[in-house]
């Protein structure tokens, strides 16, 4: 009966349980803190899924690249693909926290839409890049899976950064922290700061030449690694 | 029209072994300066050449059997024709789409319908959505599998699964069509029926290339053989010429 909304409601229970949990020992208000661990379990969840998941896009496709001359672009699309529609399942508990906590995040919240496009594009180019060497190297995915669960606790997704006595370097120079803010901030009515869009175009932008300069230089050689 | 060209095409495998597949180890050994490496000498790369200096020419109309023993290149060399291994060294140039055919159930879903299937494997195959759609009813007729086109495929017995990816397979019209080992398929009734659709898809197809242990099949599609042995050419000729020296050996 409920199948792929199985998603859903194990999102629903882990903000649910951790939600009321951290409020308690972050001492918050849970009319604050579970709206604000709603929205940023959500955008961290696309983040590192595409992250993983994108270090395996290649080598899950190894049949298929080997017996098939189709553009390798296809294995990243279909990784992408798969991991918009998880997403598309979990916003609505972000939708469910957001009316239960009455927060009303307005026009603003249309904001969401770019700030998803470019998570997406930058999905993009990190499968390229991470699948490719992952092909080659087999113990990156296990690697990168433990820098990502590192990088979740320093990222203020359980925690708030105001709750950093000063404003931190762990704030302004983690990338990730930009990129949950793009989608996160406009989720609950906040405009998400230049700074913020400043950063992220920068990696867009570096990600993507880097990843197309290996690319270029090792495509070739994809379908004998995998 | 098709046509194929290699001039001295050269593919090599580099062959990992499980620590030159690590990053980690990688990073350990070079940072260790060649103390380790000069204590095995396993870590060397090993490099297999598949092929080795291959020169062939077709042209619209051949039909080409390839055979030779195991491991004498045949499958990297429809691979190289399908472009899916660009040859480490050498050119290849290839006029026209090359459709491989491998494995006839490739990219098949188990969890799919037997009609979503037909969708999948075509567009696998390169047909356009419409294509597809409009072959679906002459495909769906073909494999005789009623209204358990209906049903998952993972509820499918294996000839079941054989019959339906044989009947999307054989219903694009490739200008190359690249074989490995033929196709088998189904049960005594459908091999006919198969084998009646495998003559009239062969037709279509400007050049064939079949890689096969089977003298038999070879002598029925092909009217060229080529002879491989360690990833080289050993000869090449007509069918019967080069069958028969084979079979002298």
């Amino acid at each position: 009966m409920i199948g792929p909304f199985w998603i859903t409601l194990s999102m629903g229970i882990m903000i649910g349980t951790l939600g009321v949990l951290y409020s308690k020992i972050l001492k918050t208000n849970s009319s604050d803190y579970l709206p604000y661990l709603a929205t940023g379990l959500f955008t961290w969840g696309l983040i590192s899924n595409l992250i993983n998941d994108g270090c395996r896009a290649f080598n899950s496709g190894g049949n298929l690249i080997k017996q098939l001359s189709a553009p390798l672009s296809i294995h990243i699309f279909r990784e992408l693909w798969s991991n918009a529609l998880i997403a598309a399942h979990n916003i609505l508990v972000v939708f469910v926290v957001l009316l239960v906590f009455h927060v009303n995040p307005g026009w603003v919240f249309l904001l969401v839409i770019p700030g998803f496009f470019f998570i997406l594009i930058n999905g993009f180019w990190v499968g390229l890049l991470l699948g490719l060497i992952s092909a080659r190297f087999r113990d990156i995915p296990l690697i990168v899976a433990s820098v990502v669960q590192v990088t979740f606790f320093l990222t203020p997704i359980l925690w708030m950064p105001d709750m950093l006595p000063e404003r931190h370097v762990f704030l302004d120079a983690n990338p990730f922290y930009h990129f949950t803010e793009i989608v996160r901030g406009p989720m609950l009515g906040k405009v998400p700061t230049i700074e913020n869009f400043i950063v992220v175009v920068i990696v867009t932008l570096v990600g993507w030449a880097v990843a197309l300069l290996f690319y270029t230089a090792y495509r070739r050689r994809l379908a004998y690694w995998v | 029209m098709a046509s194929i060209h290699l001039e001295n095409v050269v593919v090599s495998f580099p062959i990992y072994d499980q620590s030159s597949r690590s990053l980690k180890n990688r990073l350990i050994s070079a940072s260790t300066g060649g103390r380790i490496r000069s204590e095995s000498g396993s870590s060397k790369l090993t490099v297999v050449q598949a092929l080795d200096g291959v020169t062939l020419s077709f042209e619209h109309g051949d039909r080409i059997g390839v055979v030779g023993h195991n491991g004498a290149g045949k499958t990297t060399l429809l691979r190289v024709l399908a472009g899916i291994y660009e040859p480490t060294a050498g050119k290849a140039t290839i006029h026209g789409q090359a459709a491989p055919l491998f494995d006839v159930a490739l990219g098949m879903d188990p969890d799919s319908t037997g009609y979503e299937n037909i969708v999948i494997r075509g567009l696998f195959l390169g047909l356009s959505r419409r294509d597809i759609e409009a072959r679906v009813e002459e495909i769906a007729a073909f494999t005789e599998l009623g209204s358990f086109l209906d049903l998952p495929i993972r509820t499918y017995s294996a000839g079941m699964r054989m019959r339906l990816a044989f009947a999307v397979s054989t219903s694009i019209e490739p200008d190359i069509l690249l074989l490995d080992e033929g196709i088998g398929a189904g049960d005594k009734a459908f091999i006919k029926k198969a084998n009646e659709r495998l003559r009239t898809f062969a037709g279509k197809a400007g050049i064939i290339v079949l890689a096969s242990h089977s003298d038999g099949l070879v002598r029925k599609m092909c009217d060229k053989v080529v002879l491989m042995e360690h990833g080289k050419v050993l000869r090449q000729g007509s069918t019967d010429e080069i069958l028969a020296a084979r079979a002298d050996h």
